[in-house]
């Protein structure tokens, strides 16, 4: 429990949008401050998931554009320019070991859509 | 090299760690590549060459001591002395001195301008000299001296190679394939000259010439000596240990010298009176050592001294016995003078075996032929086939010495020592499927790297052999193809992606199966692609290509590539407003580059205004169809190409399909179009037009073929209908029309039947199918700028109008360009 509350503290909760703003099972991108979040639906599990949006194959902020679905199960983006696969889980490039993005908590709260950030 | 990799076998044997490894290195790099030593003149560092990081050393415990040579060894004590003074005791000493370039006393060895070819810090100085000089000679014309003759010819010198014996190679060629090696040579550039026995290196200071016995010179500015190489057993010698009369520290089959706790490997050993020059039997000399220390009793054999090289990008293979007498064998031969190909293989007298073999010119069936030769393998009843087929290459096997043929035990990597049994397990236990895993993890192909191609082919015939790859799926979440795809959707009439994946698939999708799905949809229905964007490919999702740098392109239609000056300067305009690099296309249209995805409706609105439409650029669909300028300018043309041009593309046009499809039509047969280099192509005839199919450019370029000829308009058109559908119905994903037609089973002959003489009966069908999706279309944008609720998407932020602030462009040729690739700096 001490460990939890001590975790909660350390995260904002911003509102990023309306739940409604993005399609479903595909993403959008949201500014906070200077940087670009990407939040996808995953309508078809029915969870959220938000990662960075830049893909650091080629440094394009792109993520968010980019087709989700899953390989043995687990959750991907592929990034709309060379498709390197990302998880959504783990933000570990699926076929190239060296990349791997950025991934933030999400919650849906009463039609909104909130991200975490931590400080 | 052979001492490193000793390093490496020992730290893997090694697992109760008990050994603590000391190394002392006379030169003052770390272990590095000899081997691929003259890539130092085409481009690699010092460092590139390196067997090892820098750390490597460090974090496996090993001290090294560079620039410090051992000096001295008492095997009583068991003690050695370095030439820094350091002193150290050891339970086994492992001599890996390797050879030094063996130097023939000819007077003028010591002038200025005579090099040897071994070391990193020997090819410094030869390119430090080499600036100062114009003519370059190689003395020694065997594979060392055809090495250092390439170092020559990338460093722009005029490079002579002078052989004391009367062909090249002498070692591993006979005087045939030596001819053809010169002649290969002397085309590239290289100076040969025969039976040169050098008398004198002459000069003042520096070399200025060469004397040979035959009183003949030959003037030159450097001399590299490359005439064999002799062991470094100047240490053993010291202390006392066995020597052979012409050098090289004797060991047995366990590679122990004298001393039992002495061994020696790689160069400076001398194995059954022979020393192996060899990077193979050295790696194996220290896979025996360390095997020998860590309790396995494994012994070292006759090793067979086969190689492959190119030199100069000429081939070069010798294997087994490969100068073999004529009365012990029988020789098959094979000469190419045309493409300068020497093939010789020694088949036994009863011509059941390969015995060796000589290859210059075309190595491919180099693998090949050394297995048979290594495992016994009865030769087929012609042992010529085997030299004209092409080896292993595209996973074919030759009858009876293909890779199926081969016995597990078959050493295919020697470098590595990795045999098929090995590669075969890698794939079958751990199911590894591609190459990058089997080298992962039996390191097989990670040395030279000849043995690739056939490691490839034993992991594709172990997965054939598995009943791997029997059918080819979509991917994971359709166990079906795209073809059976089509049918079921349409006689279903399903509608959405999520309908199909629940009905005919599993989990969630992905981006193989989304946009497959879309194409498939919008080729059965032509139902808007903008009610499913998220299943889009990245182009369709925003009806534009996105460039580099994250901007859009904008290519409205101009079919046939008929364009008016109005709608030229609306153009113009629109490009001048919104700042867009403009770019003539190969298709006869015209690309606006470097828009922002919120300017996209607004851009497009002002073309709608002007009486553009989408030019699907952006779609797998109907791009083009150029057209030349036809009969109503051209004095040749037969027909009005423009015309008919304009027509094929109103007609198609939105047409969504496996892949792109390009379309052209000529007015003659001069071909100005180039309609033979689509996927459709008209040429005009003196009674109609000739219709070609399947063409494509691209990677693997191929030219259309005659689908049918003199045919009149009407007809064409039907017979296209006809083949867009059957193609459409058929592909797979990303399949063009060339690819699908080299798969489609009879190929040609049979795409004719169904098409013109339509045998399948499917020919009305086909043409109304292709009528509904003619009768729905609509132009995408035209949706997109009528639409507020569409219009929405167009936007990078949901929270922000800002467009992304990372887009930047810079200047040049008066347009703006996108910044190039911002990579990020990985070491």
């Amino acid at each position: 429990m001490e460990s939890l509350t001590v975790e909660q503290k350390n995260i904002t909760w911003f509102k990023a949008c309306n739940i409604g703003d993005i399609p479903e099972n595909g993403g959008a991108c949201v500014k906070y401050k200077d940087r670009q979040i990407a939040i996808f639906n995953f309508t078809r599990r029915d969870k959220w998931f938000a990662t960075q949006n830049l893909c650091p194959h080629r440094f394009q902020m792109a993520l968010s554009f980019g087709m989700i679905g899953e390989k043995k199960g687990e959750p991907k983006v592929a990034c709309p320019f060379h498709k390197k696969t990302f998880s959504l889980e783990t933000g570990k490039c699926m076929d190239d070991e060296q990349y791997v993005i950025k991934t933030y908590p999400v919650k849906a709260e009463e039609g909104a859509i909130f991200i975490g950030i931590e400080f | 090299m052979v001492g490193h990799k000793f390093c490496e076998k020992l730290l893997a044997k090694d697992s109760r760690q008990e050994f603590q490894i000391t190394v002392f290195g006379e030169e003052s790099r770390r272990a590095y590549d000899r081997v691929h030593l003259t890539e130092y003149f085409s481009g690699k560092s010092a460092e590139d060459l390196s067997l090892a990081a820098h750390n490597w050393y460090e974090s496996n415990n090993i001290n090294l001591y560079l620039e410090d040579a051992v000096i001295e060894i008492d095997k009583f004590k068991r003690k050695i002395k370095s030439a820094k003074g350091k002193e150290f005791t050891y339970d086994y000493l492992v001599l890996a001195t390797g050879s030094a370039p063996f130097v023939p006393t000819v007077p003028g060895t010591d002038k200025y301008g005579v090099f040897v070819y071994r070391t990193i810090d020997d090819l410094e100085l030869i390119t430090s000299y080499a600036y100062k000089a114009k003519k370059a000679a190689v003395i020694g014309g065997g594979l060392l001296g055809l090495e250092a003759a390439k170092a020559m010819i990338d460093l722009d010198l005029e490079t002579h190679v002078v052989e004391f014996a009367p062909r090249l190679m002498p070692r591993q060629l006979d005087e045939s394939g030596s001819e053809f090696l010169k002649f290969k040579l002397e085309h590239l550039g290289i100076h040969v000259h025969l039976n040169k026995n050098t008398s004198a290196i002459s000069g003042k200071e520096k070399v200025e010439e060469l004397e040979f016995k035959d009183n003949s010179r030959l003037e030159v500015d450097m001399v590299v000596i490359s005439t064999g190489i002799k062991p470094r057993d100047e240490l053993a010698k010291e202390c006392g240990l066995r020597l052979g009369p012409r050098g090289g520290i004797i060991v047995n089959n366990r590679l122990q010298t004298a001393d039992p706790c002495i061994y020696a490997i790689g160069e400076c050993a001398l194995f059954e009176g022979k020393v192996y020059g060899l990077v193979a039997p050295g790696y194996e000399m220290a896979d025996v050592v360390a095997s020998q220390l860590t309790g396995t009793d494994k012994e070292f054999s006759d090793f067979d001294m086969s190689t492959k090289l190119k030199l100069l990008g000429v081939d070069v293979a010798s294997f087994g016995d490969a100068l073999a007498m004529e009365n012990e064998c029988k020789t098959v031969v094979f000469e190419d003078r045309v493409w300068g190909i020497y093939k010789r293989l020694n088949v036994s007298t009863d011509g059941k075996y390969l015995l060796g073999g000589i290859l210059v010119g075309d190595a491919s069936s180099y693998n090949t032929l050394l297995q048979t030769y290594k495992n016994g393998i009865l030769l087929p009843k012609n042992p010529e086939d085997i030299l004209m087929k092409s080896g292993t290459s595209g996973g074919k096997t030759n009858e009876g010495c293909g890779i199926s043929a081969l016995p597990d035990a078959a050493m295919i990597c020697s470098c590595e020592g990795v045999s098929k049994g090995a590669i075969c397990s890698t794939v079958k236990e751990y199911g590894i499927a591609d190459l990058e895993g089997v080298k992962k993890i039996t390191k097989a192909g990670t040395g030279c790297g000849g043995c690739v191609p056939m490691v490839k082919d034993i992991i594709n015939e172990t997965l054939r052999e598995l009943g791997k790859k029997v059918k080819t799926v979509i991917c994971e979440h359709f166990e079906y193809n795209r073809q059976e795809l089509f049918d079921l959707i349409k006689v279903h009439g399903i509608k959405t992606f999520d309908e199909v994946l629940d009905t005919f698939g599993k989990g969630a999708g992905c981006e193989v199966c989304k946009p497959a799905m879309a194409s498939i949809l919008a080729s059965a229905w032509n139902d808007s692609i903008l009610k499913q964007p998220t299943i889009q490919d990245t182009n369709d999702r925003f009806l534009a290509n996105i460039q580099k740098g994250g901007s859009y392109s904008v290519v409205p239609r101009v079919a046939g590539g008929e364009i008016t000056p109005d709608k030229l300067i609306v153009i113009g305009q629109v490009a001048k407003k919104y700042n867009l690099y403009c770019k003539i296309t190969g298709g006869q249209r015209i690309d606006m580059f470097g828009a922002h995805l919120h300017q996209l409706p607004y851009i497009w609105e002002e073309l709608i205004e002007a009486g553009f439409e989408s030019g699907h650029a952006y779609g797998k669909s109907i791009r083009t169809v150029k057209s030349c300028v036809g009969s109503s300018w051209c004095r040749y043309g037969l027909h009005d190409s423009v015309g008919f041009a304009i027509e094929i593309e109103n007609r198609y046009k939105g047409l969504r399909s496996p892949h792109k499809l390009k379309s052209a039509v000529s007015g003659c047969v001069r071909e100005c179009a180039e309609a033979q280099s689509k996927d459709f192509g008209l040429i005009a005839t003196e009674k109609g037009w000739n219709l070609f199919v399947c063409g494509n450019g691209g990677t693997k370029p191929q030219h259309a073929q005659l689908l049918a000829s003199d045919v009149d308009e009407k007809e064409c058109l039907k017979m296209i209908d006809r083949f867009l559908m059957f193609y459409i119905k058929t592909a797979e994903p990303l399949m063009r029309t060339a690819t699908w037609l080299n798969k489609l089973e009879g190929g040609m002959d049979y795409l004719k039947d169904v098409i013109v003489n339509d045998s399948l009966g499917i020919g009305e069908k086909l043409e109304q199918e292709m009528q509904l999706l003619i009768d729905t279309y609509q132009c995408e944008w035209k949706e997109v700028v009528n639409s507020p609720e569409l219009r929405k998407r167009f936007t990078h932020f949901i929270n922000s109008d800002e467009p992304d602030p990372t887009i930047q462009f810079k200047e040049e040729r008066g347009q703006k360009f996108p910044e190039d690739w911002n990579i990020a700096v990985a070491s």
